[in-house]
């Protein structure tokens, strides 16, 4: 009976969507949120296949800060045009012009960690009440417990203590009023698992993960894409051109960039699978401290 | 430094090859101090899954605490407040793989909310492996961990003998675990139970084989995590199928999303719609990328009906000659999981495949002592304890018991008020009602005039002579199912034993004592009657009485019962999918039905009504007959029976 038997990569598909499902299900609001990076790619993916041949019935959120490459906003564009998508956008800078946050000090802040007041003014004003995103549990140690229906309270915060056991595939999305749940139907799949989905499946993604040229310099022993008024050469930063691409994509403040010279999907998984770093050692907002994951987490970060 | 790679293997990926992996899930359980995280460690770290920066992060927080060595357990252990307390608090996930599988672990941590967390992990696990300090030996708590993953029914259980660096590698001590654990886990129902010695320090029998166990020649623990049969735990012969949701983008189109829970499908088949109970066929199975011409357990795919019928989420999709069991009364073992106790006065929402309905405990028959397995009396089950419950919900489930469908046969509950998930649920079976348990004698026809000459031996003095009690062992099953062939296998072990056996099997007596006799009901009910009648004369002539007859109505099996005493007529389901049993046909006789050939062929033209609760219920699709006559003798030795 060899035709029972499934690949991981089928088997975690069926998982996801199975997820991805249940959300729309058991909840009223649900919304997919979109960074344009690859995991929300293939979230977006999945979501399509999960109601073929209906439509997904919700919508996309972005949180802009503002430091996004502009590759992956043409690529954002492109991709709801396509697939004929909902969008909402909302701007981490209209929360800094409104006064619910402030830009951090310093030179080339990152707007990382403003990103969750927006993210969640956003959530309380289209009354989301599940978000479905594209973490992985393999992605940061603090991850490797999340579960797929993460609990939120009324102040959106996560308790690690708080959280209800996950048992089978019965997935509990009960909850009160001002309360929400973050989901991650990507929770089982690594790295590998995702570049591997987006070759299997052909599913198109920004040139920014391929090799390309690009004017870099090296900070905090990062290689940073410069961007006027983001990645600001300083007098002591000399910058150079190389050869790079990215593993993964967040803003600009804060993603770095490997030297390579992979140009199709296959080079890119050879490169996955003889690298000796994980692909958040190249982000400049986990370096800080061993528990800054934890932290953002308990705040509302997704 | 602590770490030194047992292996650095080359991984290249062949980006097909990853295509072709399987996965295996699994959980890991060990006391405090066994040594899982670091086996853990060295597991991820062997297999090149641990990254230099997480090494880096590692050897950082190791040298913060003082440790004079890397350790490697720190790889695995995740949040703050644990760190803190140099503990592991909650079930956590890791991922790794080799070029043949990809590795999903549940991480149970050791001691606090141990079983809450071990049940959790191994709700989804296919093996589980146990740690055993081999200086410690077998322990109460290693106990524990094997019975809690007997009861969540996990197929493989892989037990590590680990430190044996710290005994010299002594075969003898490993030899009186191995032994200690094997004798305590016959107790159990554990169908695959495998030894390693290994040192999760050193690295020896984890990735390479150790030259210090000469005596050892098992393959490694990586080899065999490599190697288990994976979807042992899947149901392949049940189709269920909970509806999710229904897909209606346009009038043409309605569609039925899920999951499958067990069993396959395929395009034509014929399925029923539970609760409605309305038939159809299955038109397409769905998917983005092409309709499928089978799907099984654990696709996500969408079926299109060939009727229109009204279907909803919570409803099930099963094949007409293969129904889950219905009821609202359920015996079932739940494991408690939240701080608040059990509240038997109060009401649950319980959880079962996509539907949810409301759900009383109406009584707690024990609590279940994990490490003595001792039943105990009690008034209500506290965090992380276990019992056996009687649960009444509002609307029927439709299930299997948990040991034949770890999909259809689970449950959760949760608090309506607080929305916490409280409880783990497992289906025993349906809670049967006193008028279900003493059936209705029927009437028996007697000729007239005669009365029952009993003959001068009893059947007392007979059994004390033969040294085993008289029973009727009553195999009923679809034909090709392999009655006959258990039967036989089993005649010949019974009579190996120096039992009385007296065989009775359907094609041979339709040869001869019910020659005259067809296939209609009437004749079929005529046939039964005849040779229950002679099954008890042998029966009363002491002998292990062994009946093989497709004996397709319950009726007719239930009146059978009735002629014996109570405990003497043990009903034997010979389960088998109808779809395997077509493709075995042994005898041709499928397929001349399916032909029309053959009238009233049961499965195909005329019914089979499945036994709801036998006595022995086996199944040759996936057991072997080698099992299945070890499952039988074992089952009645334990109702004393017979002795080994
Ligand atoms: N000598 C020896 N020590 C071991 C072995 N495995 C683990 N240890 C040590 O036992 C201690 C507890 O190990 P750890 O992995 O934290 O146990 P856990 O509580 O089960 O996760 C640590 O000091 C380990 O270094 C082994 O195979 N041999």
């Amino acid at each position: 009976m060899s035709s029972y038997t499934r690949s991981h990569l089928k088997q975690l598909e069926s998982e996801a969507i199975f997820v991805i499902r249940e959300v729309a299900a058991q909840f009223t609001q649900p919304v997919l949120l979109f960074s344009g990076g690859k995991d929300s790619i293939v979230m977006s993916h999945l979501a399509q296949r999960a109601f073929f041949p209906g439509k997904m019935p919700f919508p996309l959120l972005h949180i802009d800060t503002g430091h996004n490459f502009p590759e992956t906003l043409a690529f954002r564009d492109k991709l709801i045009d396509k697939l004929n998508l909902e969008l909402i956008v909302r701007y981490v800078q209209d929360s800094i012009d409104q006064g619910r946050v402030v830009e951090e000090k310093g030179h080339d802040p990152s707007r990382n960690g403003l990103q969750t007041a927006t993210l969640l003014d956003a959530m309380a004003e289209f009354k989301f009440e599940a978000a479905l995103g594209g973490a992985r549990r393999d992605e940061e140690k603090a991850r490797a417990k999340e579960r797929f229906f993460s609990h939120r309270d009324a102040f959106s915060q996560w308790d690690p203590k708080n959280q209800r056991p996950e048992l089978w595939g019965l997935y509990n999305g009960r909850k009160q009023a001002q309360e929400h749940f973050r989901v991650f139907p990507l929770s089982n799949w690594t790295e590998m698992d995702i570049w591997q989905y987006i070759r299997m499946e052909e599913i198109d993604i920004p040139n920014l993960y391929f090799a390309h040229e690009r004017e870099i310099l090296i900070r905090e022993g990062m290689i940073m894409a410069t961007f006027r008024g983001i990645i600001t050469p300083l007098p002591s930063e000399k910058t150079e051109q190389r050869q790079v691409r990215f593993r993964t994509i967040g803003d600009i403040s804060c993603t770095g960039a490997v030297e390579s010279a992979a140009a199709t999907l296959d080079d890119v998984i050879q490169e996955v699978a003889s690298a000796r770093v994980t692909e958040r050692g190249g982000r400049a907002d986990d370096k800080r401290s061993e528990a800054a994951m934890e932290d953002r987490k308990k705040q509302g970060y997704f | 430094m602590l770490i030194e790679p047992t292996t650095n293997p080359k991984v290249t990926y062949s980006a097909d090859g990853y295509l072709a992996m399987d996965l295996l899930r699994f959980t890991t359980a060990g006391s405090v101090d066994d040594g899982k995280s670091t086996l853990i460690g060295r597991l991820l770290y062997d297999t090149k899954s641990i990254f230099e920066d997480q090494l880096e992060a590692v050897e950082r927080a190791s040298r913060q605490r003082g440790d004079v060595y890397v350790d490697l357990a720190l790889l695995t252990d995740g949040l703050r407040a644990e760190r803190e307390q140099g503990i592991t608090i909650d079930v956590a996930y890791r991922y790794f793989a080799t070029p043949k599988r990809k590795f999903i672990i549940a991480d149970t941590p050791g001691h606090i909310q141990y079983t809450r967390n071990m049940v959790t992990g191994a709700s989804t696990a296919e093996l589980a492996i146990v740690l055993i300090d081999a200086r410690k030996g077998v322990l109460t708590q290693s106990k524990r961990h094997g019975f809690l993953a007997s009861l969540l029914h996990i197929p493989h259980i892989l037990v590590a003998v680990n430190k044996m660096d710290l005994v010299d590698y002594d075969q003898a001590t490993y030899e009186r675990i191995v032994a200690e654990y094997t004798e305590f886990a016959s107790k159990l129902s554990i169908n695959d139970l495998t030894f390693i010695p290994i040192s999760a320090l050193n690295g020896d029998n984890v990735v390479n084989k150790s030259d210090r166990t000469p005596w050892y020649d098992g393959p490694t623990l990586l080899h065999h995590l490599e190697n288990v049969n994976v979807g042992a735990s899947r149901n392949l012969v049940d189709f269920r199928f909970p509806v999710q949701m229904v897909i209606r983008p346009h009038q043409d189109f309605r569609g039925f999303a899920g999951q499958i829970a067990s069993g396959s499908i395929t395009p034509g088949e014929e399925v029923i719609v539970l609760p409605s109970g309305k038939n159809s066929t299955v038109q397409a199975i769905v998917t983005a990328s092409g309709d499928l011409p089978e799907a099984a357990a654990g696709d996500s795919v969408i079926l299109t009906l060939s009727d229109e019928i009204d279907i909803s989420r919570g409803d099930m999709i099963v094949r007409k000659h293969n129904l889950p069991q219905v009821g609202n009364q359920l015996e079932c073992i739940i494991c408690w999981m939240d701080e608040e106790p059990m509240n038997l006065k109060g009401s649950y929402i319980l959880q079962h495949t996509t539907h949810q309905v409301r759900a009383f405990i109406n009584e707690i028959n024990y609590r279940i002592d994990v490490d003595t397995l001792h039943r105990e009396t009690v008034k209500t089950l506290q965090l992380n304890e276990i019992g056996r419950v009687k649960i009444t919900t509002t609307q029927s489930l439709f299930f299997d018991p948990y040991q034949l469908n770890r999909s259809t046969g689970s449950f959760i509950l949760i608090d309506p008020t607080t929305n916490a998930t409280v409880a783990a649920g497992m289906i025993r079976r349906r809670a049967r009602g006193l008028d279900e348990v003493v059936p209705q004698q029927p009437q028996r026809q007697a000729s007239s005039n005669v009365v029952w000459e009993s003959s001068q031996l009893t059947r007392g003095a007979r059994e004390r002579q033969n040294g085993h009690d008289a029973a009727v062992l009553w195999f009923t099953g679809l034909s090709g199912s392999g009655k006959s062939t258990v039967a036989r296998q089993l005649e010949k072990r019974l009579f190996d034993m120096g039992s009385h056996t007296f065989y009775l099997d359907g094609d041979n007596i339709r040869h001869g004592l019910n020659g005259d006799l067809g296939f209609s009901d009437q004749d079929r009910k005529e046939n039964i009657r005849r040779v229950a009648e002679v099954a008890r004369l042998a029966f009363e002539h002491g002998n292990l009485t062994l009946c093989t007859f497709i004996s397709p109505f319950a009726a007719d099996r239930a009146s059978t019962r009735s002629l014996l005493p109570e405990g003497r007529f043990i009903e034997i389901y010979v389960k088998c999918d109808l779809e395997v049993v077509k493709r075995r046909d042994p005898k041709g006789l499928y397929a001349k039905a399916l032909r029309g050939e053959i009238k009233e062929f049961t499965g195909i033209s005329s019914p089979y009504e499945a036994p709801v609760n036998p006595e022995i219920l086996v199944e040759t699709d996936v057991q072997s007959v080698e099992e299945i006559v070890d499952l039988i003798i074992e089952e009645l030795v334990r109702r004393g029976l017979i002795q080994l």
